[in-house]
């Protein structure tokens, strides 16, 4: 324990804080790819894995880095992988299975510019809906939206209790802004992190014979890890509790609605959001990530001059907080609901599918490229009349 | 439903999930006998189950994993070796081998079995090679040899496949050897010695296969005499001369085995002690 | 393989069994044996398949080689040795 970064104020690179505060939330296991701008926290792990004792790889591409930390997860170690959007793109399918097999995963995502190869080196929020939807089939994850590199460490913490608590794979969708700007990151006293690990089986191994790897009567089912003995099969396939292939009606209904309701039914639970200045506000804007940042401050400027704005800032994509949004809504007091971000409209679905009385307006933004705080002003000063 | 497996099988008969069978398999498809070859590999190599471990990939070869009873995983295609990577290196003291078809390993995880080849990880992978795609119908394979035809190749193939010995052994293997399903004593050595090897293993095993036997008009046990009968096992041979055309003699064997370079396993361990992380 | 009479008179301390239920009647066992000492049999498993029996009489023939033990890929045949 002596290895990790002691508690203290430091002044870091938020790819790097990233890497640290997986290490201090017990990651033992980094499988990886350069890919600019998530290589720096790569860089970071080759050097600390084998300091703390853990495996570092670097993969021979994404796809083999998300399945390295995946059978590192299927052995029983708190795994990992970062990447940006072309490597999200390519580890889809590897993410479908680690939701089909209930293995815990943590995926950074430091997003960049799009689609295609786009602009490696400047910021993107264009990875929210690949984050949910980019598998085939039906299944959940978690995802998370951290603004500044104190959030991307505290939240990277969190991202792998959440992993090891709904055995699900969680991705912490950053960007290049607070993967490398440097900031001031608090760490706290060790005896202060809360870390979850996975349920463990409650019969011994010798009864391997009658373990159930996916028992239905619970959402979350506990975890055998490999060598652990007790001898499971796990399979992409549609499968039943003994964890064989099964692919009846009734098997594929069981299984599906578990893999989803598991965070459906504790969206509440996992859901994130911050609210600013809502008890008078009549305009609502929703913003993430490193936007959150120029919104924050045009909105103050906005509500000096008397405009009656607030701001609803998610920090998870998925699930995402919609009830609040309803409820919101229901209130009969917010005219408009206005979706700021660097995309062509990605949260700002989201938004609508839960908004039925105000309108729902989106402010679209070259990726790449933060909105200026002036320009948000100015969009402001137009939109909240 | 199954209760009990022959006699001849008691020792093998814990190893296998007997109540999953018969086995989803083609009559007279050899992946049965390599079904009780690894098994009994399991049994002779005085490593207990709990400390073995199958990653199979997608295909007929990928269902092995779910008929052997040790942690077995069944994942995607192609992708079993970084998946089987991950979990040894996660926990280097587990015996952990990869059975899978020639499309999973050199077609889709052609990438995945050159990379693990180079850096030497300590695994063994079996390669059925039935020089086609059976589960889906019969597409060619990379290991469909010239002139055969398949569901893609109606006019006969015009592409060469791959010489996997040869490819394993230009990658950096440690263990390399051919046999066919009948060759059952050897192979089931070879699997033992395999086992024991620390560095990347490769048995390509030569497996009849019917959908393959239909699609070339050749009756199913007149292939499985021609692997039985033309294949000849050979000591010194260069690999380049491990070429397989169809109708040809087949030259099996076991081609190299290299104790001189130490597995990455190996050499991270040594990396960690170094740095202290111990 | 050549057999004298006197061979075809000894009686063999080897049988094949069959485990109709495993069997996939895919006809290795039959193929396979250097005796030539096996056939379908007229009856079928729940699966459909007929499986394989000794041909009439020649219960002795099996000279134990279990060629059809080693390859039979659903492990539904095993020789059987009787002990004197």
């Amino acid at each position: 324990m002596s290895k990790l970064l002691k508690p203290g104020t430091y002044f870091l690179e938020g790819n790097i804080a990233c890497a640290e505060a997986a290490l201090l939330a017990g990651c033992r296991f980094y499988a990886g790819y350069p890919i600019t701008p998530s290589s720096e926290l790569m860089h970071h792990m080759a050097r600390r894995m084998p300091e703390v004792g853990g495996v570092f790889i670097q993969g021979e591409d994404e796809i083999a880095s998300i399945m390295m930390a995946l059978g590192g997860s299927a052995a029983g170690l708190k795994s990992m992988t970062a990447t940006s959007g072309p490597g999200l793109s390519l580890m889809q399918e590897s993410i479908g299975l680690a939701a089909m097999l209930e293995l815990p995963v943590v995926i950074v995502d430091i997003q960049r510019a799009g689609p295609s190869t786009g602009i490696p080196t400047l910021m993107g929020q264009g990875d929210i809906m690949q984050a949910k939807w980019g598998s085939h089939g039906d299944y959940e994850v978690v995802a998370y939206l951290p603004s500044t590199p104190q959030e991307l460490f505290d939240i990277t913490i969190e991202a792998f209790n959440t992993a090891e608590e709904y055995r699900v794979p969680v991705i912490v969708l950053a960007d290049k802004i607070i993967g490398q700007m440097y900031g001031r990151i608090k760490v706290p006293d060790h005896s202060e992190i809360k870390l979850i690990e996975r349920k463990k089986p409650a019969i011994p191994p010798e009864k391997y014979m009658e373990y159930l790897p996916y028992d239905s009567r619970e959402l979350i089912p506990p975890f055998a890890a490999a060598g652990d003995g007790y001898r499971i099969h796990m399979t992409g396939l549609m499968h039943d509790d003994r964890g064989y292939p099964n692919l009846s009606q009734e098997a594929s209904w069981k299984l599906v609605t578990r893999l989803v309701r598991k965070i459906r039914e504790n969206a509440r639970k996992i859901a994130k959001w911050e609210e600013h200045w809502i008890d008078d506000a009549e305009y609502l804007i929703v913003a993430y990530g490193s936007v959150s940042g120029p919104v924050k401050y045009a909105t103050k400027k906005a509500r000096e001059e008397g405009y009656k704005v607030g701001l609803f800032r998610p920090l998870t994509a998925w699930p995402f907080p919609g009830w609040r949004i309803e409820e919101l809504d229901n209130s009969d007091v917010i005219k408009k609901f206005i979706v700021i971000e660097v995309n062509m409209g990605q949260i700002y679905h989201v938004v609508r599918e839960y908004v039925r009385n105000a309108e729902v307006i989106h402010v679209p933004g070259a990726p790449g490229y933060l909105p200026e705080p002036q320009r948000i002003l100015s969009y402001i000063k137009k939109l909240c009349r | 439903m199954v209760k009990e497996l022959p006699p001849a099988y008691k020792d093998i008969e814990p190893l296998i999930r007997i109540e999953r069978l018969p086995t989803i398999w083609c009559p007279a498809c050899g992946l049965g006998i390599i079904l009780k070859l690894y098994t009994k590999a399991i049994v002779k190599s005085g490593i207990p189950p709990e400390k073995h471990v199958i990653v199979s990939g997608i295909g007929c070869t990928g269902r092995m994993a779910g008929y052997v009873r040790v942690d077995s995983y069944h994942v995607t295609h192609g992708r079993a070796i970084p998946f089987a990577v991950g979990i040894k290196m996660a926990k280097p003291w587990l015996t952990v081998t990869v059975i899978s078809g020639d499309g999973d390993i050199v077609s889709i995880g052609g990438n995945h079995f050159v990379h693990a080849a180079r850096r030497n990880h300590d695994i063994t992978v079996i390669v059925v090679n039935n020089y086609i795609y059976g589960m889906t119908g019969g597409q060619s394979s990379p290991t469909t040899p010239s002139g055969s035809k398949t569901m893609t190749s109606p006019f006969g193939h015009i592409e060469e496949p791959f010489n996997i010995p040869y490819l394993a052994y230009a990658a950096g293997a440690s263990y390399i050897a051919r046999w066919t399903v009948f060759h059952d004593i050897q192979l089931l050595n070879s699997i033992l010695k395999a086992f024991k090897t620390k560095g990347f293993s490769v048995i390509e095993v030569l497996n009849p296969c019917t959908v393959f036997s239909y699609r070339n008009n050749i009756d199913m046990l007149e292939l499985i005499r021609y692997f039985r009968t033309k294949a000849i096992v050979k000591r010194d041979v260069k690999f380049e001369d491990l070429r397989i055309e169809f109708g040809k003699p087949i030259i099996i064997g076991e081609f190299l085995h290299r104790t001189d370079k130490p597995s990455f396993e190996e050499k991270y361990l040594e990396l960690k002690k170094k740095i202290g992380g111990g | 393989m050549v057999l004298t009479l006197s061979v075809l008179k000894t009686k063999s301390k080897y049988r094949p069994i069959f485990y109709p239920e495993l069997c996939k009647g895919c006809g290795i066992c039959i193929d396979v044996c250097p005796v030539k000492m096996l056939e379908f049999s007229p009856e079928f498993n729940e699966k459909g398949y007929h499986y394989p029996r000794i041909k009439d009489g020649m219960e002795d023939r099996c000279i134990g080689c279990r060629l059809c033990e080693r390859y039979c890929p659903d492990l539904a045949v095993y020789v059987e040795v009787k002990k004197e």
